[in-house]
């Protein structure tokens, strides 16, 4: 709002004209209208008296010797730059050319000879509103400026500090190609990637409510879950839980945040997949050409109370090559002219004439682009492959203890019960525990996939006797998994023992671990029979131990297996 | 007959605006007017005849000479369409008019002198 401002206020006026008796004349009805007067008898003192003294309004004679009035005033006005200082032409010019000319060197008003005191005094209060309203708009426009210079200077410093925190995690691995405007994190959108520590990899897609730094906010404690428990190696419904709790916890009621996790596991030849919000992803199968659209059947994170949160992934087998796309709803919502919606239709018409699937991102942003005419900032995609290990190289994970205070003769054993195995993990914790080893941390990987291997075995199909011939198919790995929920759910008994023995041996030493389980066990010769396959869907893993591990043997008619992991001195 | 050369409300309120100072307001005018007027008899071009014709007429007007602003006003003209023929007699005429009121001027001068002079007391 503009205040209002005083009646009168005394202004600094510049009376510019050569005739003596006009000049003081018109200095007298000025002064005595309160303001102060400077005088100038032709146009270059004029200027001159404008540079030294910055007059608020100037009264300018036309016609002038040495410079003219109409020179004066367009120096005058270039000397003031954006600073409205009003000139009223002080003439009796008749002829309208002369006065057009008044006005197209920036002249903004007349006073005609014999001046009238009512009309000048009247004259100048009207050009000091003008005056004011410039000046007012002139700071407005200053102010607006200046805090669109702070708020991007703050959304660099928080993208600076986010940028540390929800930090792109191994985004430049091999497999993955995205898509994302720098800026994406102030529309909400958040893209995040990982290795578990047995080389599974772990991506988030997620879209906050909101804008700006309000929907950048949640990105932070959202990514320190992401990284912190995918590094220790939780599972996608361990690290969702503690994700939707968080942002429970701290987000106001109206914020949330959509989102799509999934867990690639080249060793299973699957991915894991929770979507509660998001459009739908799409696991695109090379060998079919069919994409099996990922959709979402959970509300977003952030919701709902961890009672009634619901972890339950969908795990789909996928093959080497094939590829899981995500997108943010930036891509569907892009509007045409008429507010039209992009949509999934016209998505799916891209996909379908898609015949080189490197070029799919490009193929959907030059839809967006003739669709929208306009490009969005929200536009987020990734596109992830399942590549050979041996592709992708999954950081050496670095440790901060000096290794002297490491135990090497020891062992432990626990039993898992039904209601534990429900809802709990632990093989972070025996991981953990392991890790206090440093011969281990070589291979730790290994390790840590052999441990899951053996833990699921015992608990799918020793305590929940799945039958692993179910995965042969994608329709049977589908069901497998939906059985293995149901009956978790229903679990009422059952254990699963985890021995874990450490011995030295020389300068390095020996680690045996040993995996029970209440299940009714297995024909062990029957699978040990078959060749060693890693690309089997089914088989309980045997083969994946027997590789990664040493002395892989089975007793008690498969309800007991053993392996053994070895490591040299340190050097 | 004064009143047309001279506006009466336009010296009265002269008078009100300056002051005391409306003897020099006067004064100058008179001395401006003189220059002014050797410029015109000198005058050499249309331009110069026109500037000045322009500052007297406006400055005349100020100081309610009314038949001296329409003269030089007049002279403006002629010399705006290049015409300057009769511009001699019409110089002429602005010279007479000027010996006329410049009297009336110095008698408003001596007038209010005295009449400040009065209100010192």
């Amino acid at each position: 709002m503009i205040a209002v401002q005083p009646a009168l206020e005394s202004l600094t006026i510049l009376i510019a004209e050569d005739s003596a008796a006009d000049r003081m004349l018109l200095s007298s009805i000025v002064r005595r209208q309160g303001h102060q007067v400077l005088t100038a008898a032709n146009g270059a003192e004029a200027v001159e008296v404008f540079r030294l003294q910055c007059p608020q309004l100037v009264l300018m004679d036309a016609m002038m010797p040495v410079m003219d009035g109409f020179e004066a005033a367009r120096q005058i006005k270039a000397l003031a730059g954006e600073t409205l200082v009003p000139i009223i032409f002080l003439t009796s010019l008749s002829e309208s050319e002369a006065l057009a000319r008044c006005l197209e060197v920036g002249g903004d008003d007349f006073l005609a000879k014999p001046y009238n005191q009512v009309i000048l005094s009247a004259k100048i209060k009207a050009m000091d509103r003008l005056r004011r309203l410039q000046a007012t708009v002139l700071q407005q426009r200053d102010q607006i400026a200046r805090h669109h210079e702070y708020l991007l200077n703050e959304q660099r410093v928080a993208k600076a500090v986010f940028d540390k925190v929800a930090h792109s995690g191994c985004l430049n691995a091999p497999n993955i190609r995205y898509l994302q405007s720098p800026y994406a994190l102030f529309n909400g959108d958040l893209l995040l990637a990982a290795f578990t520590p047995a080389g599974d990899m772990h991506v988030l897609l997620g879209d906050f409510t909101g804008h700006g730094l309000p929907a950048a906010v949640g990105a932070m404690p959202l990514a320190e879950v992401f990284y912190g428990m995918t590094a220790k190696g939780y599972g996608l419904a361990e690290t969702l839980r503690e994700m939707n709790a968080k942002l429970k916890r701290i987000l106001p009621v109206d914020m949330f945040c959509c989102a799509t996790l999934l867990c690639l596991s080249v060793q299973r030849r699957s991915v894991e997949v929770w979507n509660g919000g998001m459009p739908d992803g799409y696991l695109h199968s090379m060998a079919t050409g069919e994409r099996t659209p990922l959709t979402a059947r959970h509300l977003p994170l952030g919701v709902l109370n961890s009672q009634a949160f619901d972890d339950r992934t969908e795990v789909f087998p996928m093959a080497l090559g094939d590829r899981v796309f995500l997108l943010s709803d930036g891509v569907i919502d892009t509007c045409d002219a008429n507010e039209q919606l992009f949509g999934v239709q016209r998505l799916q018409e891209v996909f379908a004439l898609n015949r080189q699937p490197d070029a799919l991102f490009e193929e959907i942003e030059r839809a967006l682009r003739d669709f929208g005419g306009e490009a969005r900032d929200d536009v987020s995609m990734v596109e992830i492959s399942l590549l050979e290990p041996a592709r992708l190289n999954p950081p050496a994970v670095v440790y901060s203890d000096s290794g002297q205070s490491c135990p090497l003769d020891w062992s432990v054993s626990f039993e898992f019960r039904a209601a534990t195995l429900k809802r709990f993990n632990p093989l972070p914790y025996l991981l953990q525990l392991l890790q206090e080893v440093h011969g281990l941390r070589a291979q730790s990987g290994a390790l840590y996939s052999v441990l899951a291997e053996l833990y699921s075995n015992a608990l799918e199909h020793g305590v929940l006797g799945l039958d692993s011939g179910l995965k042969r198919d994608a329709s049977g790995f589908t069901r497998y998994y939906q059985q293995r929920n149901v009956r978790l759910d229903e679990l009422q008994d059952g254990f699963v023992r985890v021995h874990l023995q450490v011995t030295p041996e020389g300068e390095g030493g020996c680690l045996a671990i040993c995996v029970e389980d209440s299940g009714k066990g297995f024909d062990v010769e029957r699978v040990l029979e078959r060749p060693l396959d890693p690309v089997r869907l089914s088989g309980r893993g045997v083969s994946l131990i027997r590789q990664l591990g040493r002395n892989a043997s089975w007793s008690d008619d498969g309800r007991s297996a053993r392996v053994e992991f070895y490591w040299e001195a340190l050097a | 007959m004064a009143d047309t050369h001279l506006d009466p409300d336009v010296l009265s309120a002269l008078q009100e605006v300056m002051e005391g100072e409306y003897p020099i307001l006067v004064d100058t005018f008179l001395a401006d007017s003189e220059q002014r007027l050797q410029l015109l008899k000198q005058a050499a071009d249309a331009t110069q005849i026109l500037e000045t014709a322009h500052s007297f007429k406006g400055s005349s007007s100020n100081m309610g000479a009314i038949r001296l602003a329409d003269l030089c006003h007049e002279l403006e003209l002629k010399a705006q369409g290049q015409n300057l023929s009769g511009a001699e007699a019409l110089v002429a005429e602005i010279d007479r008019e000027f010996a006329f009121v410049r009297p009336l001027y110095e008698e408003e001068r001596r007038r209010s002198l005295s009449a400040s002079l009065i209100i010192r007391r």
